[in-house]
């Protein structure tokens, strides 16, 4: 277990530093940054020289790119076109994501698999093809459209909510947001735990279970979810670092000053420093969360195991 | 809104359950009751750059500037001329040398005076090279400003040989130009003053500004919020009329109008194109839309030799006649941008130099006489009009597709125009700045000070700094000279229209229309107005 982790670990270093490189490509061929920062006009070319100085834009690509991450290294990621820190953008931006994160995670493990276990056990009853139909819908649904009909229901319509979410985001703001972010990988858990429990359920080891006599919440519990479950926590592990690097749209309609919308405005702005410094973290995130799952399914069944 | 009891106290529950929410979704903003106190809750953008006077040069920044500093100058908000403020008086004899002499008793909001000195640092500041302020150009006439921020290299100079403090409360200013209304100029935020704060802990004034306005920050969350409190011992004439003011981060417009709708928020300063439609019905007298001091063109290449040729100001002209501004000012804008009739913009009032009108036939839609110019000046170079614009923000296809769409009708042939998007706004900045662009151009211009001259001479005069399309006259240029050289205000005014008329015959740039600032409030405030910039007058706003 120890020399799988620690393999896993060094794999990650490749792909961190290629996702780093192709993302610091893709920003610097969109062109020249300090063109934009001086609105309808052109930026006096003293002060444009300057400005490239000093966010070392006037060095080749290659260069820039090493100095950049010899600075992540000893944490220091930029400066942003506003003048603030990266680090302080991110200190803002993560925190929130992440609270909006585990509340659409937490949607996602409740009422997905939940929705899933009850359905996968009434397999063609009216209630398994209702909640088959409400998944449909959900998954072709786009999140915009949920997110503004959501909020302009319970925020304007109904005044149950604010249709904005605070700077502070506290977590009984972000309900409804967590909703509409987690919507969609919502109905894809209830699916994967649907069929997963369905198949399962014929398994030898349920029957051997039942006729163990052992109660049928023990049986569902222990036997059946646990080894159901291993296709889902894939799924919501990897859907992890998706939703945080995924959140734009739900960040933009709910005015939550996350990753997604720092991220936006790092593009549309073209701050190299800011969006590879965030994407550099969400890569990270990524990786973790995909360990944590291969890890997870040693808890989850034994059998699998790693040399 | 009946029966919404019902549905509300049900979800309410429901909500309970998962965490105490606040139902019933009122403002936050507390206070109020009319006598002066309330807050004012009012949408934001983040700023683009740090909040320095100097370095300040779009709106969101420049919105705060406007209520925490107060300059020599400041323009009225409802006719835009530009009066007295913490200056006493501003004379000259010669319209190139200059004393200023600032009233006594103005002071920071940290209790330091302003003086003379606090002009003069703060301008030499902004003008070094090595202080990378953005707006340093603006002190670009004042003699000296080639040594502290040469073209290249380094400075020579560590301030302004134009700029002497004679004593506390006056100071004087050498041009190295005629510009007889440089006075006038002064009301941009980059010429406000700066205390002693401002050099010694630059870190910390940034993140939370003092300045000699109506208003001190209280607190400033950079990227979502900032909490201003009115300053009771300001000593300017404009007191603030309520008790503050909350600047809050938007994501989006969108969310912003939203939050208006809910009673969340007082005050949403730019009315998202996509509710223009309902802003009039959802608001009725709370919607404002007023002319500002915005003009979208389209510029051409002059530095391609098919464009610069004497023939082809007739295939402007006839392109200008082919575009139908009237329609799409009603369809795509809903009447918050107003057909252009000239280079300036309504909000300099006839006086100030705005002549309606003055274009002539070529801005009147006419398609035959269109076709006509066109093929006479030889048919548009390439076969195809190609007009890049950026796709990003202020929603540029619609009128770009409804521009070309206009002109492929007129000259019957629906290969005549095509709209070109670029990603971002950087990118599309970069590649007009670098003259890399070919065909056309969307070519936007908020102006800086309202003033004729802010119209016409950083856009069109030879190589000046935003002439992107190396647009050249010898004849606009003479007459600009002229009129900045004139110390007589209507006479410069008319030798500037003289000039735009020279614009007119070579059809530099088409003129499309002006642009309006459109805002909405909540029936919470009243005396909600916006100025020639399109800035909220904050100061003014009463919290009822």
């Amino acid at each position: 277990m120890g020399r799988y982790v620690i393999r896993r670990l060094l794999q990650m270093i490749p792909v961190f530093f290629g996702a780093t490189l192709l993302i610091f490509l893709m920003v610097n061929v969109m062109g020249d940054p300090i063109a934009g920062l001086c609105g309808d006009r052109k930026c006096d070319p003293a002060t444009a020289a300057q400005l490239e100085k000093e966010f070392g834009l006037d060095k080749p690509v290659w260069q820039q790119y090493v100095t950049y991450m010899g600075n992540v290294f000893t944490g220091d990621f930029g400066t942003a076109f506003n003048g603030q820190e990266v680090t302080e953008l991110m200190a803002t931006a993560f925190p929130l994501t992440i609270r909006l994160t585990i509340v659409a995670i937490l949607f996602e493990i409740v009422i997905g698999i939940t929705l899933g276990v009850i359905t996968g056990l009434r397999r063609g009853r009216p209630i398994d093809t209702g909640v088959l139909l409400l998944t449909l819908v959900v998954i072709a649904i786009p999140t915009f459209v949920t997110g503004l009909l959501l909020q302009l229901l319970l925020g304007v319509e109904w005044g149950i909510i604010k249709p904005s979410v605070s700077p502070e985001a506290p977590f009984n703001e972000l309900i409804v947001p967590g909703f509409v972010l987690a919507s969609v990988s919502l109905a894809y858990v209830t699916r994967l735990t649907r069929t997963s429990i369905a198949e399962n359920r014929r398994a030898d080891y349920v029957r051997t279970a039942i006729a163990k006599g052992l109660p049928r919440r023990r049986v569902i519990t222990r036997h059946l979810l646990r080894n159901s479950l291993i296709p889902v926590v894939t799924f919501i592990g990897t859907d992890i670092g998706a939703l945080m690097g995924g959140a734009i749209v739900t960040e933009r309609i709910f005015n939550i000053h996350g990753v997604g919308f720092q991220l936006y405005q790092g593009i549309l702005r073209q701050s190299t420093q800011t969006v590879v410094g965030f994407v550099t973290v969400l890569v990270l995130v990524f990786l973790v969360a995909n360990l944590v799952v291969d890890l997870l399914y040693a808890v989850l069944d034994p059998r699998i195991r790693y040399a | 809104m009946r029966g919404a009891t019902h549905a509300k106290w049900a979800a309410c529950a429901v909500t309970v359950v998962l965490a105490a929410t606040a139902c019933g979704g009122g403002g936050d903003s507390g206070g109020g009751g009319g006598d002066g106190s309330g807050i004012v809750g009012s949408s934001w953008g983040d700023p683009q750059n740090p909040l320095e006077p100097a370095n300040t040069n779009e709106v969101q920044g420049g919105k705060v500037l406007d209520m925490i500093f107060r300059g020599l100058v400041r323009y009225d908000p409802k006719t835009g001329e530009a009066k007295n403020m913490v200056a006493e008086s501003i004379d000259t004899s010669d319209s190139q040398n200059f004393t200023v002499k600032i009233k006594t008793g103005w002071k920071f909001s940290n209790g330091e005076a302003v003086t003379a000195k606090s002009f003069v640092d703060a301008w030499n500041y902004g003008a070094h090279l090595k202080n990378n302020q953005k707006n340093a150009y603006f002190f670009g006439y004042i003699e000296g400003y080639d040594k502290v921020h040469p073209e290249k290299g380094d400075a020579t100079a560590d301030t302004l040989s134009g700029l002497k403090v004679v004593d506390d409360t006056s100071f004087t200013v050498k041009l190295t130009q005629k510009f007889s209304t440089w006075p006038k100029t002064l009301g941009y935020p980059a010429f406000a003053p700066l205390p002693k704060a401002f050099y010694d802990d630059h870190d910390a004034w940034l993140s939370k500004p003092v300045g000699n306005g109506p208003y001190t920050v209280d607190s400033y969350a950079k990227g979502s919020k900032m909490a201003l409190r009115k300053w009771d011992d300001y000593s300017g004439p404009d007191k603030a009329q309520n008790g503050g003011v909350d600047l809050k981060v938007y994501t989006d417009n969108n969310t912003a109008y939203t939050d208006l709708m809910a009673g969340n928020l007082d005050l949403v300063d730019d009315v998202p194109a996509s509710q223009l439609k309902n802003a009039k019905s959802d608001l009725g007298d709370r919607y404002i839309n007023t002319p500002a001091g915005i003009i979208q063109t389209l510029a051409f290449p002059f530095y391609d030799e098919a464009w610069s040729k004497p023939e082809a100001a007739k295939v402007r002209q006839g392109l200008s006649m082919a575009i139908n501004r009237e329609q799409i000012t009603d369809t795509i804008f809903q009447k918050t941008r107003t057909p252009a009739t000239d280079w300036t913009s309504p909000v300099l009032g006839e006086a100030g130099g705005y002549k309606s009108g003055l274009c002539g036939d070529p801005c009147k839609y006419d398609a035959d006489e269109a076709k006509k110019l066109i093929s006479e000046g030889g048919g548009i170079p390439g076969g195809t009009l190609k007009i890049t614009y950026n796709a990003d923000t202020g929603s540029h296809k619609e009128w770009v597709d409804a521009v070309c769409n206009s002109i492929n009708k007129a000259l019957d042939n629906d290969k005549s125009c095509v709209g070109n998007p670029v990603g971002t706004f950087a990118d599309f900045r970069s590649q007009a700045s670098q003259q890399k662009l070919d065909g056309a151009w969307r070519a936007g211009w908020q102006m800086d000070y309202p003033l004729i001259q802010n119209f016409l001479q950083p856009l069109y005069y030879t190589d000046a700094p935003s002439n992107d399309g190396k647009y050249s006259s010898e004849e606009f240029d003479k007459l600009v000279d002229e009129a900045n050289a004139e110390t007589d205000t209507a006479k410069a005014v008319s030798t500037f229209q003289d000039a735009e008329k020279v614009l007119a015959k070579d059809m530099a740039v088409i003129p499309l229309w002006y642009q309006n600032g459109s805002a909405g409030y909540s029936d919470r405030v009243s005396d909600v107005a916006l100025n020639q910039f399109s800035v909220p007058v904050y100061n003014e706003i009463k919290v009822n």
